[in-house]
Order: C-alpha cells, then structure tokens, then sequence
C-alpha cells in the first residue's frame, strides 16, 4: 500500500474512501467528487509526495450497470518512482460531472475532452470541453458507454444519409470562423445553420 | 512600409559571421508593418497534407507569417479499437494493435501482451523475454527511422530520407521473417508468442547491428553540423524541463527537454535492467534536441539488440499452462484432454481474475500505457490505451504559438505523431 493513502486520510478526513492495491500491484484511492481536485492538486504540490506527473486521465464503467462509473487519474511522481492511482465514483443516475484539473497539468486538457467525447462526463472549468475523436456534430451519444451498441445508434442507411447531408462548414468551430472574419464571407443559408448550431437527431428519441 | 520592406526583412538569412543560425525574432510582422498588424489569416492544413504525417487536421490562425494559434483536429482515423477489445478475447485484442501505432506494431504488440499477463499473474519463459526485448527494439529502430526520413524531407533534406528508409528495409526484412508481415506482426500471445525466430534470423539480425552504425553515422554526419538543418531546428518548438512534465510529455519529447525518464530504466519490464545501455537527454528541448535524442535512441537500440541476441537462451517461448496456450495441433487432434483445452480457449477465451493493472512501455513514440479492467469475464470490461503520440501532440499549441508558419512543419514533425494511435 502507498503510504500517500495515510497522508491523505490524515489531511482530508472522511473525503478519502477505500485504498486498495490492484493487480499490477499499484495502489488505488477512492477520493469523493466534490473534493478531488484539492486532493490532486495537495498529491501534486506537497513535498514527499509529489506527483508531478499525470500519466493519463481514463473512465471506466462496468457491465453491471448499477456500479458507479468511475474517473480514473493515474499519476507518477517523476522524483521518487512512484504511481498512484485516484478514482472518482459518479453514480450513473446523478449528473456525470467532476472539476477539471487542467489548472493543474495542461496535458490535462487533452485527455478529460476524450473523456467527455466517449462517456459524457462533463469536466467543470474545462476550457476548451468539446468532442475530440468523434466529429462535433456527432449525434449517436457516448460510445464507451455500455449502453452504446457496437454498431453504433444510427442505421447504416441513416448514417450516410446523414454523411451526404453535413454541412462543409460545420468542420470549422465558429470561434475558427472568426480568424480573419470568415464568417460574414458565408452566403446566409450556411450562417443560418450554423448559428442555429444544427446537428444530427436520433431518429424517434423525440 | 512597403510590403516589399517587410518580405525582406522577415526572409531568414541563415548563419551570422559566427556560424550561428539567425533567426527572425517572433512577431516581426507585427513591429514591422503596423498597418498590416491585427488582420489574422485562417490557414487549414491538412487532412490531406504530406507535412501531417497522416490525416491530422491543423487550422492555423496567422499574423504575417507568424503563427498565433494552432488548433489541431484530430479523430479522422478513430476506428474504436478500445470500443472493440470490450467485446474480444485478450487474445484477439493483439490484431488490434497491429493498427494503433502502425509503425512499431511488434511493440505495440508486447505492451498488451505484457498488460494482460500482469492481470492474469503469469511469467513468460526467459526466451519469450528476451525475444520480447528484441521486438521493441526493432520496432524503436524502424520507428525512429521512419521518423528521421520523414522529418529531413519536411525540412528539405532529401539523402537521409533514401539512407533511412534503406535500413529501415532491412529491418522489415527480418520482421517479415519471423512473423509473416511487415505491419500487422500481431506476434505476442499472452503467455507468449505466435513463433520462435526462424533460422537466419539471428544471424541477419547480428548482421545488421553491426553495419547499421554505419548509416547512423552517415545521417549524423550529414544533418547534425548543417548549416540549414542547425538554423531551422535550433531554438525551435522549445519546451522547458516544468513545461514538458506538465504537459504529461514522455519519451523522446520528454527527455529532449532533459528530464531523465525512460520506463526501460526507471520502471523495468522484460529484464531491461539486466541490459547496458545509456537514455540520452537533451538539453535545451527543442527541435534539434529531439532530433539529437532520437538518432542516439536508434545507436543505443542496435546496442540493446546485440547483447539480447547474444544472451538469447534456449527453451520454450511459450508458458507450459494449457489454460492460457493453445496445445499443438497434433495433440488436439489426437489427445482428449489436449482437444477440451483447445476447444475451451477458443470458445471460451482466457479467463481473467476480477481487477484491473496498468502496464506502461517505453514505445517509439513515448509511454505506451496499456490498462485493463476485468470482471472475471474471459473480455476486458475496459481495455485503454495511453496514447503517447495524443498527449504528445496536444502540446503542439503552446509549443508553435509565436513560430513561423514554417517552423510549425518541424515542430509538428518533431513531435513524432502516428496517427493510428493518436485516432485509436
């Protein structure tokens, strides 16, 4: 077991929940959400512990579907050789929300918007939270949620349908149209929908 | 001023008296013609564009020539491969891998293997390490080549693109050899490999450790004092030792920004301590640096690669557990108990117990992190992949901000990006 996890108990009370040491022999920490940030950002700057490093930032959900989904941090502290793994536990009927942690590591950034992309948890103070892997128009939802079939949501029918339909210039972000004044360029139909920022809709969820 | 006035003076013209590069200092456009100031262009690079390395998307915001903001758009080549392990045997993840950094797969290849055996608990056989170590190595080799081709070309230097794809060729030769394919290896099983080496192998393989230093020598001799390869990559895409830990950077961009960490060292896999080698760092963190960390990486490797094939002991490559190895074909044709397990592990799969590990590689690329939760269940609830060509590249933004639009080509190529795996 990391003695980190003693630290932590120590400084931040009833926030920490169980400690465990998984397989790889690396130990996990279970923080509540409301307090994760100032317990990462306390790993990262206190002396001792110092876990400057964040190697990756990943989600997990489980196919018991009544198991929390779980946000995963895993760090390293560069100094001492060591890793420590801090998990999030957001039950999948509350909002899937927790604070970003960008402020503290930029290659945060990156990581918490393919989160986003393919669970949909939302990274509060993110500054820049938008799809990444998937297209920004994407419509079929989160596919590593597990309700998510393999095939995707849509059709094969409605997803070219929906391929032959897109709008060229929604592969610009309208903060990209703004460089150089592009936007008013536009001919009006196309600013139309991109003001009304339209995109796909899953067929019959309304 | 005239615009003549401010192509002049914006035009680099290379080295000073001294022989130090010159550079324009950042943001000339705007101090040298106010009039021009403020008017941003929109440039869209790529996805098809030969200087992306792939189908990364770049739109640049432009002052002049100076870069002002670099978005990257990433996701054309997003084939869900983590979406699809979640419905594979371990076992059938290994194809998967193939594709992710398709220009080191055998690597790829060990670092899910190597993942899922820690789950699992098992030791592989001596030989099937040292093997295993022979793989990335390889795979390092052909990687940073491909690298050192693409990234002279980018920066108008044609020779070691020719000199490096050449002995790239042979390395491809002797992978070709042992597994059957130059890119989709698939060559690890867990527990294991698909196959030994095959006769000659060693001895191609000794061969060309000793004749590829030649070829390193003559790229460094070519590239490394040049005038124009000096000026265009010096000072270049600098990133401080806090900047490149903050960004979560690692392998080669890491510890050209002289932060002295190498997984093989600091957290060893496969015996790689029991190897002399040395993990060049860089100093300043630039484009030169990397360029410089990258070409002793390649020396240090052709090191590794002879002393494992020197060392490489006899025995079996597979563990001797039928649970998890698929029995000869002959056995299972003719032995009953041979036959129950062959038909349990491919209609089954291998079993892993409940809980999760992470295992992280030193890849071409950087830390090639592979992370499985399992439920028990012969499929992985999660497979991940940390990404090192994505988390190297979200840093592109700050590292080309206040660049030259040209300088942006070498900073993007520095960072070493394949898009296979930054797309998964």
């Amino acid at each position: 077991m990391n003695p980190s996890v003693e630290a932590l108990r120590a400084a931040f009370g009833s926030a920490i929940g169980r400690a465990t040491v998984a397989r790889d022999g690396e130990t996990i920490v279970v923080v509540a959400a409301p307090h994760a940030r100032d317990v990462l950002r306390w790993l990262r700057d206190t002396p001792g512990h110092a876990y400057a490093y964040l190697v990756d930032i990943t989600a997990v959900e489980y196919r018991d579907r009544e198991r929390p989904i779980e946000v995963v941090y895993f760090l390293r502290s560069l100094e001492r050789r060591t890793d420590l793994r801090v998990k999030i536990e957001l039950a999948p009927q509350d909002e899937l929300a927790v604070d970003s942690v960008v402020s503290l590591w930029a290659g945060a950034n990156w990581l918490e918007r393919e989160v986003f992309d393919m669970f949909g948890v939302t990274f509060r103070e993110h500054p820049d939270l938008r799809r990444i892997l998937m297209w920004e128009t994407y419509a079929e939802g989160n596919p590593l949620r597990k309700e998510f079939p393999l095939r995707g949501r849509f059709s094969r029918a409605e997803q070219v349908r929906q391929a032959l339909a897109a709008n060229p210039e929604a592969h610009y972000s309208l903060d990209e149209l703004s460089i150089a004044d592009a936007y008013h360029e536009l001919p009006p139909d196309m600013r139309e929908r991109l003001r009304k920022g339209e995109r796909g809709k899953i067929p019959h969820s309304e | 001023m005239s615009k003549r006035t401010l192509e002049f003076e914006l035009a680099t013209p290379g080295v000073d008296a001294q022989g130090r590069p010159i550079r324009v200092p950042l943001g000339a456009a705007a101090t040298a013609a106010p009039e021009l100031a403020g008017e941003h262009m929109l440039i869209n690079l790529g996805p098809q564009h030969p200087a992306t390395h792939g189908v990364l998307r770049l739109v640049v915001e432009l002052d002049g020539e100076t870069v002002v903001r670099v978005i990257p758009h990433v996701g054309y080549l997003h084939s869900g491969f983590e979406k699809l392990g979640e419905y594979r045997h371990y076992n059938q993840i290994i194809p998967l891998t193939d594709r992710t950094d398709y220009l080191a797969p055998m690597s790829n290849n060990v670092g899910v293997a190597l993942a899922a055996e820690r789950l699992m608990g098992i030791e592989v056989t001596p030989r099937c390490k040292v093997l295993r170590v022979i793989a990335c190595e390889m795979s390092r080799v052909i990687s940073h080549l491909v690298w050192l081709g693409t990234t002279s070309i980018d920066l108008g230097a044609f020779t070691p693109f020719l000199w490096a794809f050449q002995q790239r060729e042979r390395v491809y030769n002797l992978q070709e050899m042992w597994t059957g394919a130059r890119l989709t290896t698939s060559l690890t099983r867990v527990g294991g490999l698909m196959a030994d080496i095959p006769a000659g192998f060693a001895d191609g393989l000794r061969e060309f450790t000793r004749t590829f230093p030649d070829t390193l020598n003559e790229i460094d001799g070519v590239l490394t004092r040049n005038a124009v390869w000096a000026g265009r990559t010096q000072g270049v895409g600098v990133m401080s030792a806090a900047d490149a830990i903050n960004h979560s950077l690692s392998g080669p961009m890491l510890r050209a920004s002289s932060v002295p960490y190498d997984v093989r060292k600091d957290k060893p896999y496969l015996d790689y301590e029991t190897y002399e080698f040395d993990v060049p760092v860089g100093e300043h963190g630039d484009v030169y640096d990397r360029y410089l960390v990258r070409l002793e990486e390649c020396r240090q490797s052709t090191r590794i690669l002879a002393q494992a094939i020197d060392r490489l002991p006899d025995g079996p490559i597979n563990v001797a557990d039928p649970r998890v190895i698929l029995p000869p074909k002959s056995r299972a044709m003719t032995d009953m108990e041979a036959m129950i397990y062959h038909f349990k592990q491919v209609m089954e799969g291998v079993k892993a117990p409940v809980g999760e590990a992470y295992v992280g590689i030193e890849n071409p690329k950087g830390e090639l992190g592979n992370y499985f939760v399992s439920d028990g269940t012969a499929k992985p609830v999660r497979w991940r992949i940390r990404p090192p060509a994505f988390i190297n590249l979200s840093a592109l933004p700050t590292l080309a901000e206040g660049h030259l639009l040209s300088d942006l080509i070498a900073i993007n190529a520095s960072v070493d990006i394949v898009m296979g795996e930054v797309d998964r």
